[in-house]
């Protein structure tokens, strides 16, 4: 064991050796040199003259660059809504169940377990990824200002991974099931996955290198480390018969933070790193900050999936490597936390112009506040309270949910009208959406957040039986439904709108803009 | 930063680091540790219901970790000694777990060893646990006229039996009942088997 320990650690010292030679090589040649003023690349030159003036109006520029990545985009962006009005429909049922258990319960596919891992899957890999996906094919034009290379490669790879998502999510339904959260869908259909990323990562790589500005901008570098992380991780996780026991469960615990730390948090990241300025029409506040962010992330984000077993059947050596990166974890959510907030603040005034900025920022903001929460939650006095309980399921909604959803919210509100040609049909639907998700979430969150400190701290007292977690909860998880409900019908909204603004003829249009 | 590749490699190599860390290394040394002594492997029924276990998405609200006592109460609930590594020798997929809505099960076989409880309870929880919030899975159970030859009928209150006619179990409830009445890691550990010892003052290991 000893002999094992020291290899690994003389191991890991030479891999550290060589990125440090790597970084002292990058320096050197000037590949890491940050400059404020490459934050402005993302603008074009009528850009930050006119901001109110700019809402809904379709930028002729942009319009030739988009001609080849449009249809992407537009798929993807339809394919993600359809999951998560799907998805929602699942959680809310699951929801349901945890205070009226004896609802649908006469079929297998119906029952909890089965309907909040379809829950999962289709918000995770549906949603959550593939409107991420949209937001990163839309953008490649804009921050490489080139059209997107392959543009038939994101449509093959949007069907590819539909289509294996929804083969997963029959499977799951009917008890076919890996059995590990977050890699639930049978390894069989995964290549489907694995393909479908890929088929995302070539476009991106192609484009970013016949792109046609010196500079990668942040959103850049996030996005093309998240597509080639992506299907690293997932073939590793996915390998069958490799792992067993508590040894699989630090690989499943590896791999469900990484599916959060190296997917879907660069790529909101991404995402609101160009949206929060482009909207505004003003950069970032200090770009060579987003360098730290950057990198600190991909540092320590990578190795914190281990504070998920703590206390738990793994040696002791590896959980307090979790949850020494989970703390590190802080710096770069605070330098991102810097750069896009003090954006915001010091131009307060566009979010009363703007849902997209609105939702945009706020979903940073819960980023910030979701990725603090985590690294507190990795400390062992609060793990032993929050950990087993729906403290963890509420902090999770606050990732997933409060940010990356709404972040891709802001998105669709933002760039919609650009990708067809014409303004949102029913304006008045947006804030009608953000109000029901913002007040739903919040009621979400709260009652989860407090249910689960509560019932954290029941099952630690020696002297209350059990069944006083699971009474103490009822209230919490009815306020969770109704805040659940809130939510869906948000997406329901949204949905619609969607679906309205894509089918609409355009003759219609030209009147309703001209008028 | 302005060239894609040394991006791109030195992002994979950030990753495959901490694969080796948290991936690799933990798979040796967990890997070098046997059963725990006294262990035995699952039964072919006992893997049969194993498999509804996972199908049916028990782990989603059951751990299967014991935490130390000096961390948390659990042996005190009688949910067994603080689990090490070598308790999951046979377990494949793992079924740790991260949710306690319903109490952790690695000892179930134990603490509630009966099949007719375990089996009223899969049928119905609230006909033994008024609180209880787990689902009921009448689909694992079958209404006939009559209790056949070799049927294992589920014993009912007034208010949760059927009208006329009686309950029977089928063979994935009888597997599921066998997969939990022989969940017991009441074997002493052995003193190699890797465990989290972070809550344990002065023990580390």
């Amino acid at each position: 064991m000893a002999l094992t320990i020291g290899s690994l650690l003389a191991l890991s010292f030479v891999i550290s050796l060589i990125a440090l030679l790597f970084l002292i090589w990058g320096i050197t040649g000037g590949q890491f040199d940050v400059d404020q003023r490459d934050a402005n690349i993302i603008f074009t030159a009528d850009d930050a003259v006119n901001h109110k003036d700019r809402d809904h109006r379709f930028d002729t520029e942009a319009a030739g660059i988009d001609e080849v990545s449009r249809g992407p985009v537009r798929v993807l962006i339809a394919s993600a809504i359809l999951w998560l009005v799907l998805g929602s429909i699942f959680g809310l049922i699951s929801s349901l169940k945890m205070h009226w258990p004896d609802l649908l319960d006469q079929w297998a596919p119906l029952t909890f377990g089965r309907l909040r891992t379809l829950h999962l899957n289709a918000v995770a890999y549906g949603w959550s990824s593939l409107g991420s996906l949209a937001a990163v094919m839309w953008l490649i034009p804009r921050i490489f200002h080139t059209p997107l290379r392959f543009p038939r490669l994101p449509l093959y790879g949007a069907v590819i991974w539909n289509a294996g998502l929804a083969a997963g999510l029959i499977a799951i339904a009917l008890g076919w099931t890996d059995g590990l959260e977050w890699l639930e869908i049978p390894w069989q259909i995964d290549g489907a996955l694995a393909v479908g990323g890929a088929l995302f990562a070539i476009p991106l790589i192609a484009s970013a290198l016949s792109r046609q500005v010196n500079h990668i901008y942040v959103s850049g570098w996030y996005f093309i480390a998240a597509l080639c992380w992506f299907p690293v991780l997932f073939i590793i996780a996915n390998f069958p018969y490799v792992h067993s026991g508590a040894e699989q469960a630090a690989v499943n615990w590896w791999f469900a933070h990484n599916v959060l730390g190296l997917w879907l948090t660069p790529l909101g990241v991404g995402i609101a790193y160009y949206f929060i300025p482009k909207i505004i029409g003003k950069p970032i506040y200090s770009y060579s900050l987003s360098l730290v962010g950057f990198w600190g992330l991909a540092l320590f984000y990578s190795q914190v999936g281990i504070h998920h077993l703590i206390g738990g059947p793994v040696p002791t050596w590896l959980v307090n490597v979790s949850i020494v990166h989970s703390v590190m974890m802080f710096l770069p959510v605070i330098a991102v936390a810097v750069n896009q907030h003090v954006t915001m603040v010091n131009n307060l005034w566009a979010l009363r112009d703007s849902y997209p900025l609105r939702f945009v920022w706020l979903g940073a903001l819960m980023y910030t506040a979701a990725s603090l929460q985590g690294s507190v939650e990795a400390l062992r006095s609060v793990n032993t309270i929050a950990h087993f309980t729906h403290y963890t399921v509420g902090h999770a909604h606050l990732g997933v949910y409060g940010f990356v959803a709404f972040v891709l919210f802001g998105f669709v509100y933002e760039v919609g009208p650009r990708l067809v040609g014409r303004p949102w049909p029913w304006p008045a639907l947006i804030p009608l959406h953000y109000w029901l998700v913002l007040v739903g979430f919040a009621i979400y969150f709260v009652a989860l957040t407090v249910g689960g400190w509560l019932q954290g701290k029941v099952m630690l007292d020696a002297l209350r039986p059990f069944a006083d977690s699971v009474t103490l909860l009822k209230p919490y998880l009815e306020a969770r439904s109704l805040g659940g409900t809130l939510m869906t019908l948000g997406h329901f909204i949204f949905a619609f709108h969607v679906a309205a603004l894509f089918m609409q003829r355009a003759p219609q249009t030209l009147a309703r803009t001209a008028a | 930063m302005n060239r894609v590749f040394p991006l791109a490699i030195l992002a994979l190599a950030i990753l495959a680091f901490a694969t080796l860390v948290l991936v690799v290394a933990p798979g040796l040394q967990v890997g070098a540790v046997g059963p725990t002594p006294g262990l035995q492997p699952y039964t072919a029924q006992q893997l049969r219901g194993r498999d509804q276990y996972v199908s049916l998405g028990c782990v989603y609200c059951h751990s299967q970790q014991p935490r130390s006592l000096a961390q948390a109460p659990d042996s005190d609930r009688g949910w067994g000694r603080a689990a090490v590594a070598s308790d999951y020798y046979y377990d494949r997929p793992h079924l740790l777990g991260t949710m306690r809505s319903g109490p952790d099960l690695f000892n179930i076989g134990a603490r509630l060893p009966s099949q007719g409880w375990q089996l009223t309870h899969l049928y119905q929880p609230r006909a033994i646990a008024p609180w209880s919030i787990m689902p009921a899975y009448p689909f694992l159970f079958v209404h006939k006229d009559k209790a056949e030859t070799g049927d294992v009928v589920v014993a009912l209150t007034q208010n949760y039996a059927p009208k006329s006619g009686v309950i029977v179990a089928r063979p994935e409830a009888l597997d599921l009942v066998a997969y939990l009445q022989g969940l017991k890691h009441d074997q002493p550990p052995p003193a190699s088997a890797p465990r989290d010892a972070g809550y344990d003052r002065g023990a580390e290991r």
